[in-house]
């Protein structure tokens, strides 16, 4: 296929508008500068932190501002209904359930991927393959949630008899065992479990790597100490290992809670929300772009945001302790 | 309460040339203070960490109380160690890592609070019992690593450098408290440090290593008055010993115009084994004298008087046979010379030391 360049030249146009503009802009923004540096530092502040702020003003405060006010307005955002759309939040069986399944994700998915990389980090510590077998559990953390999700779209993907063979690695696991296959993704209640598998499928990787770093960094005069004190290897991880690496274990922890309540690639390839699979994240996006309600849209954004502002405040307070600790 | 041996124990590194611990042969006496002494790599640590039970032993054995522990875990070994950095549990308290130990044996909870209160006071660390080992100074976590293993009250002690991260004065009183600490409770101890001032001032007995290869384990005394080779001669002891590979006569070693006298037998043992004329003669600093010219010293050219207060060490250079040699001696306060001078030194009658001159053995 050949490159038409009469057909792209306005886009070129623009992107080569786009480029002098941004020039244009820094350049004087450095002219500017120049000029008045010898007098004021606060205007040399002023200048290097103008282009942040603006674009944090258009990007996000107002932004925000608009999604906090458009939850309590209809869903073309034109008259103002109050609490209606958070009445409905929770009121709704629908929306609910929305609610039930990221509740499950955010106690299952941080819990099972820590602990299984966790245990993953311990058990490959100083083995003879362990680079490689690190590896292979590191590697889903490479793969885009959009790639995940297809990825085990295929494993759990279901034929019929008539359709003849079964082409997901799942239900042909099934099949050799003797049982029937079943459509997994569509299976009301397991199926919520079967998309939080791939989180965790991704999440084991981080964790494992974090925490085995983490493992490395424990002094070994530590561990051979607590070895002549004693311990069995059960209570060496339990007395010696774990609590000397808390502090990435919260790190860990905090960082997968995050990214599960923020969870929507995953629901949306797989089943696009249905099967009583919705997350908040994704009846977001439904609400606001299939439905094309603002309000209740919005709504469930700003109640993301509320559940993930303290973690998140917890997390910058810990790191900053640390910070004082260090010093 | 037990000894220890050695018996033949050796390690060796997969990958390395030579072993990092030789058939070691060493036997260690009820309630013994032994010191493991040596230059860094000479195996010291290695030996120490075999007996812990952290180490493999390779070919040989180790016995505690008669009884085989090569191939126990630490744990079945009943001992307790110190640790160079001292290795404290940061997450738990000074109580919690005394009493660690203790809980891990299922001892009662009344009984793991007398020891520990006991220890506690003994290194006088009752009012930090409750702060983490992150809150202490770098002398009060050594206390700790001290009270931890004591409160295990095992059959051996096993120290390995626990003073190398104090300062010099720290070092020195901490030094005491330990050797006291020990007589006190009468354990059994194994004591490795590289610094040989620890090894003379603490030790009941001293092995000294060089190259995985035990050199001579006797008592401070025998160590200094009686070196086993060239090499103990030249570690024990501080400013070092003058040691000088020099021409033999019938008379004995040449030193420039002064001839310092041998034995018969000892002259016989120089020339056999391929001597070839010479031997190798020793003489410590504080065992010579600044004489007058007449008096048949050495005469020795000043290069560097380092003042102690209370004395002062002597560096300087004299041709030997044609060859400059350099020369420590000790001096009182009186007697101190100027840089430049000419001084004439003599080792007192009978305090030189001779060895062979190709094999370093004492003869």
């Amino acid at each position: 296929m050949s490159f038409d360049w009469e057909a792209e030249a306005p886009k070129m146009t623009m992107l080569l508008y786009g480029i002098v503009a941004f020039l244009a802009i820094i350049g004087v923004l450095l002219l500017v500068l120049d000029r008045v540096s010898g007098r004021k530092d606060r205007w040399v502040a002023l200048g290097f932190l103008a282009p942040a702020v603006i674009m944090l003003t258009i990007g996000l405060i107002i932004p925000a501002i608009r999604t906090l006010a458009f939850s309590f307005m209809n869903g073309d955002s034109t008259q103002f209904v109050g609490l209606q759309n958070y009445l409905w939040m929770f009121a709704q069986e629908e929306s609910r359930i929305v609610l039930r399944n990221t509740l499950l994700w955010v106690l299952l998915v941080p819990s099972v991927a820590t602990t299984v990389g966790l245990v993953y980090a311990v058990l490959v510590d100083r083995a003879r393959f362990e680079s490689v077998a690190k590896a292979l559990i590191f590697m889903p953390m490479a793969i885009s949630f959009v790639g995940a999700g297809i990825i085990w779209k295929f494993i759990y993907a279901y034929r019929s008899a008539e359709q003849g063979e079964q082409i997901g690695l799942l239900n042909q696991i099934v099949v050799w065992l003797g049982g029937t296959p079943q459509n997994w993704l569509l299976e009301e209640g397991p199926n919520t479990f079967f998309l939080i598998a791939v989180l965790i499928w991704i999440q084991a990787g981080f964790a494992m790597v974090v925490l085995s770093a983490a493992i490395k960094a424990i002094p070994a005069e530590i561990t051979e100490a607590a070895r002549i004190d004693g311990v069995t290897p059960w209570q060496m991880f339990w007395r010696v290992t774990v609590p000397s690496i808390r502090p990435a274990l919260l790190v860990v922890l905090v960082t997968i809670s995050i990214a599960t309540l923020k969870v929507f690639d995953i629901v949306r390839t797989m089943t696009a929300g249905n099967f009583k699979t919705s997350v908040i994240a994704n009846e977001m996006y439904s609400q606001a772009f299939v439905a094309g309600d603002n309000g209740r849209s919005s709504a469930l954004a700003v109640f993301l945001f509320i559940l993930v502002m303290p973690i998140v405040f917890y997390q910058i307070r810990q790191i900053r302790r640390r910070r004082q600790e260090a010093m | 309460m037990a000894t220890v041996t050695y018996a033949q124990a050796s390690r060796h590194y997969p990958g390395t040339e030579r072993p990092a611990v030789d058939k070691l042969d060493l036997e260690i006496r009820d309630g013994e203070f032994l010191v493991l002494v040596g230059p860094s790599g000479c195996g010291k640590s290695t030996s120490l960490r075999m007996l812990a039970g952290l180490e493999d032993v390779d070919n040989g054995a180790i016995y505690i109380n008669d009884k085989d522990v090569t191939n126990l875990p630490p744990k079945s070994r009943d001992i307790a160690m110190v640790f160079q950095n001292y290795a404290l549990y940061p997450h738990m308290t000074v109580y919690e890592n005394m009493a660690f130990a203790l809980k891990l044996r299922k001892t009662p909870k009344s009984e793991i609070d007398v020891r520990v209160k006991k220890a506690a006071q003994m290194l006088q660390l009752e009012d930090y019992l409750n702060r983490k080992p992150k809150a202490l100074s770098g002398g009060q976590r050594q206390r700790v690593a001290m009270g931890r293993a004591i409160v295990r009250e095992p059959q051996v002690f096993l120290m390995d450098e626990p003073l190398s991260n104090l300062d010099a004065k720290l070092r020195v009183q901490t030094r005491s408290q330990i050797a006291s600490l020990q007589s006190q409770l009468g354990i059994t101890t194994v004591y490795v440090t590289h610094d040989q001032i620890e090894a003379m001032t603490m030790g009941h007995r001293v092995a000294v290593l060089l190259d995985g290869v035990l050199q001579q384990c006797d008592t401070p005394r025998a160590l200094y008055d009686t070196p086993a080779n060239v090499f103990v001669a030249g570690f024990i002891g501080s400013p070092a010993m003058n040691i000088k590979t020099v021409a033999l006569t019938d008379e004995g070693a040449i030193f420039g115009q002064m001839i310092l006298p041998l034995s018969r037998d000892q002259i016989a043992k120089a020339r056999a084994e391929g001597g070839d004329g010479k031997v190798t003669v020793g003489f410590r600093p504080e065992e010579c004298e600044l004489v007058s010219a007449t008096e048949g010293g050495m005469p020795i050219v000043v290069d560097l008087v380092e003042d102690l207060g209370s004395g002062a060490n002597v560096y300087g250079h004299a041709a030997i046979n044609g060859d400059s040699e350099r020369f420590v001696v000790a001096t009182d306060r009186r007697t101190m010379p100027n840089l430049g001078d000419t001084v004439f030194v003599k080792p007192r009658t009978d305090h030189h030391h001779a060895f062979h001159a190709t094999t370093g053995v004492r003869i």
